[in-house]
């Protein structure tokens, strides 16, 4: 690379490149590498409370995923889980992805646009998520107030309530709060594509919905493999929205449960059933951090290869 | 975005679609604000006044709310332990993730490729789900219920997208600089200091602030490692708040305008930065 290092370092300047590096990686070593490592072996041992009992091999794991109590529970939970990856890909991402366009002709007071999209994202989930349960209150929240002024009497709900509604308000909260986000990681690889592109597509006469399609959907594919990605992540990760809105228990009767609520409940207890269980939590924690890990790189494998150099 | 490109982007379009997107960037527009615009009206108001007329614009010189949540809750404890615990957190990922970011970037080593995958690992990996361990771990270390279990768990989280930040910036530094300086006899950490990491400061920020919102919302880790009200953080403190003024609603409201204020201010303040910082890793 640099041809004036070629000499070989003196003892001094490697004990200042380790001085560098060593505090980082120890740092890292016991806060990150040390607790993951353990936290695949804590799923394979018995816990009474925070005292690690014996070695039970594969009990917890089998538990979690077909125990009579346990399983029933996970599944319910992951199914509501894809609900929300699935919802949000379309509302967040997709919604993201057409205000990136509109954005990105610069029309009049895009400026403002912009900065306004963004403003939930700054905000903490907890703020988002004790907000909207607030807004979404049966009798006081200025959702069904504003229905009740318009007439709509018949449209008002219980909104975190009702089951059948419960689920899609959270995932709507969850997109108010980061549409801004996917938003605004199009319109930066929007901007990339080079404008003499888009400019002799438009010369052709390419219709606006053809131009979306076979051109700015294309190649903006690096911002989808990594929006995509981490919507998948944070989507099996979530957690704060739920525990604000409708509270540890995934109410009304678990169908808002999610695994983040699941595995926290497991793991350090709740108000109904006190007890905390960390091999079950360790297995669950592990089982989800697989799946995360598989089916992300996966997605991102699979992702990458649509991805056009230019 | 030159104002040319704006020029023919713009001109191309039929009025009919121009017309289509104003409204929906409008509508748009709309909906994340007026939200937040609410939250701050309601405020100012009586939760009576909130219930009959949530739409209504309040009496701006009644602050009586936020004097309440200022004066009389645990609000400004939960307010330092945020401050503390973030600028805490964020100073250590700068540090050390510059000392590594500089290593890497600027000393040609067998072990580089090893060090930058050690700390992709840590990219990629979610800490939430060693949550367990870190538990364990940190009561071992006596710093369970203290804010330090969270500014270590934090600096552990930022470190790594700050090392590649750091290293992918110092990479880009022409080697002519600290050449010309080791010829005047200048030492290695003297280069480093006052040589290289002057002209780091760019994205040492766009590192800072990516890190900095994430950790001053975070919820989760609080939630898990603290339990005694005068070490809370403001989101976890939050929650205790609200679960203690469930019926007053200008209260609720008044203590989320407060929570929500400085860094919605610092937003506007720096959007172009926030926006830069926060979408750092996804945008190249």
């Amino acid at each position: 690379m640099l041809v004036s290092r070629k000499q070989a370092p003196s003892l001094k300047r490697q004990l200042w490149v380790a001085f560098l590096v060593i505090p980082p990686i120890v740092f890292m070593s016991l806060f990150v590498v040390y607790p993951i490592l353990s936290a695949f072996a804590y799923a394979f041992y018995d816990w009474q409370g925070l005292a690690r009992g014996e070695f039970v091999g594969l009990k917890n794991f089998k538990e979690v995923l077909f125990g009579a109590t346990m399983a029933p529970v996970v599944w319910n939970a992951f199914l509501h889980n894809v609900y929300a990856l699935v919802a949000l890909m379309i509302i967040q991402n997709g919604g993201g992805f057409v205000l990136a366009w509109l954005l990105y002709k610069e029309p009049f007071g895009f400026r403002f646009h912009r900065i306004a999209v963004f403003v939930p994202v700054v905000l903490s989930t907890i703020i988002v998520g004790f907000l909207w349960k607030l807004f979404l209150n049966p009798n006081f929240g200025i959702i069904n107030q504003a229905l009740y002024s318009l007439g709509l009497d018949s449209l008002a709900k219980p909104w975190l309530g009702d089951s059948s509604t419960a689920l899609g308000a959270l995932i709507l909260a969850n997109a108010w709060h980061f549409v801004g986000f996917p938003t605004l990681v199009y319109l930066a690889g929007m901007q990339r594509i080079p404008p003499e592109i888009i400019e002799a597509a438009r010369l052709d006469g390419t219709s606006e919905w053809q131009l979306l399609k076979n051109i700015v959907w294309p190649l903006v594919a690096p911002s989808t493999t990594i929006l995509f990605t981490l919507l998948f992540i944070g989507a099996f990760n979530w957690f704060e929205i739920p525990y604000v809105m409708v509270g540890l228990d995934g109410s009304p009767f678990g169908t808002t449960d999610v695994l983040g609520l699941v595995f926290y409940r497991t793991a350090f207890g709740n108000q109904s059933a006190s007890i905390q269980n960390f091999g079950l939590g360790s297995a669950l924690a592990t089982l989800l951090f697989l799946f995360i890990v598989v089916f992300a790189s996966m997605l991102t494998l699979w992702l990458r290869r649509r991805e056009i150099q230019f | 975005m030159t104002a040319i490109a704006s020029d023919t982007r713009a001109s191309r379009q039929p009025i009919s679609f121009a017309l289509l997107a104003q409204v929906i960037l409008i509508a748009n527009s709309f909906i994340m604000l007026y939200p937040v615009v609410v939250m701050v009206l309601s405020a100012f108001k009586t939760t009576g006044e909130i219930f009959e007329h949530p739409f209504a614009l309040p009496d701006f010189t009644q602050v009586g709310n936020f004097a309440k949540v200022l004066g009389e809750t645990a609000m400004p404890t939960y307010f330092m332990n945020s401050i503390l615990v973030t600028g805490t957190s964020v100073l250590l990922i700068l540090v050390l993730g510059t000392m590594a970011g500089y290593a890497v970037a600027r000393y040609e080593s067998r072990t580089n490729t090893f060090i930058l995958l050690f700390f992709l690992a840590g990219l990629m990996l979610p800490l939430k789900l060693a949550v367990i361990p870190l538990f364990i771990l940190l009561r071992d270390l006596g710093l369970l219920d203290s804010r330090w279990s969270l500014i270590v768990t934090y600096t552990a989280i930022g470190l790594p997208s700050a090392v590649f930040i750091m290293a992918g910036f110092l990479r880009t530094l022409p080697s002519e600089l600290e050449d010309a300086a080791r010829i005047d006899g200048a030492s290695e950490p003297r280069i480093m200091w006052s040589v290289m990491l002057p002209l780091a400061r760019p994205p040492m920020a766009i590192a800072a602030i990516q890190n900095a919102v994430p950790i001053w919302n975070d919820f989760f880790f609080p939630l898990v490692f603290i339990q005694t009200d005068a070490r809370k953080t403001l989101p976890q403190g939050l929650t205790t708040f609200m679960g203690e003024y469930t019926t007053d609603w200008g209260m609720l409201f008044a203590g989320l305008t407060i929570a929500a204020a400085p860094i919605t201010l610092l937003y506007i303040a720096l959007s172009r930065q926030f926006i830069q910082g926060m979408t750092a890793g996804a945008v190249k």
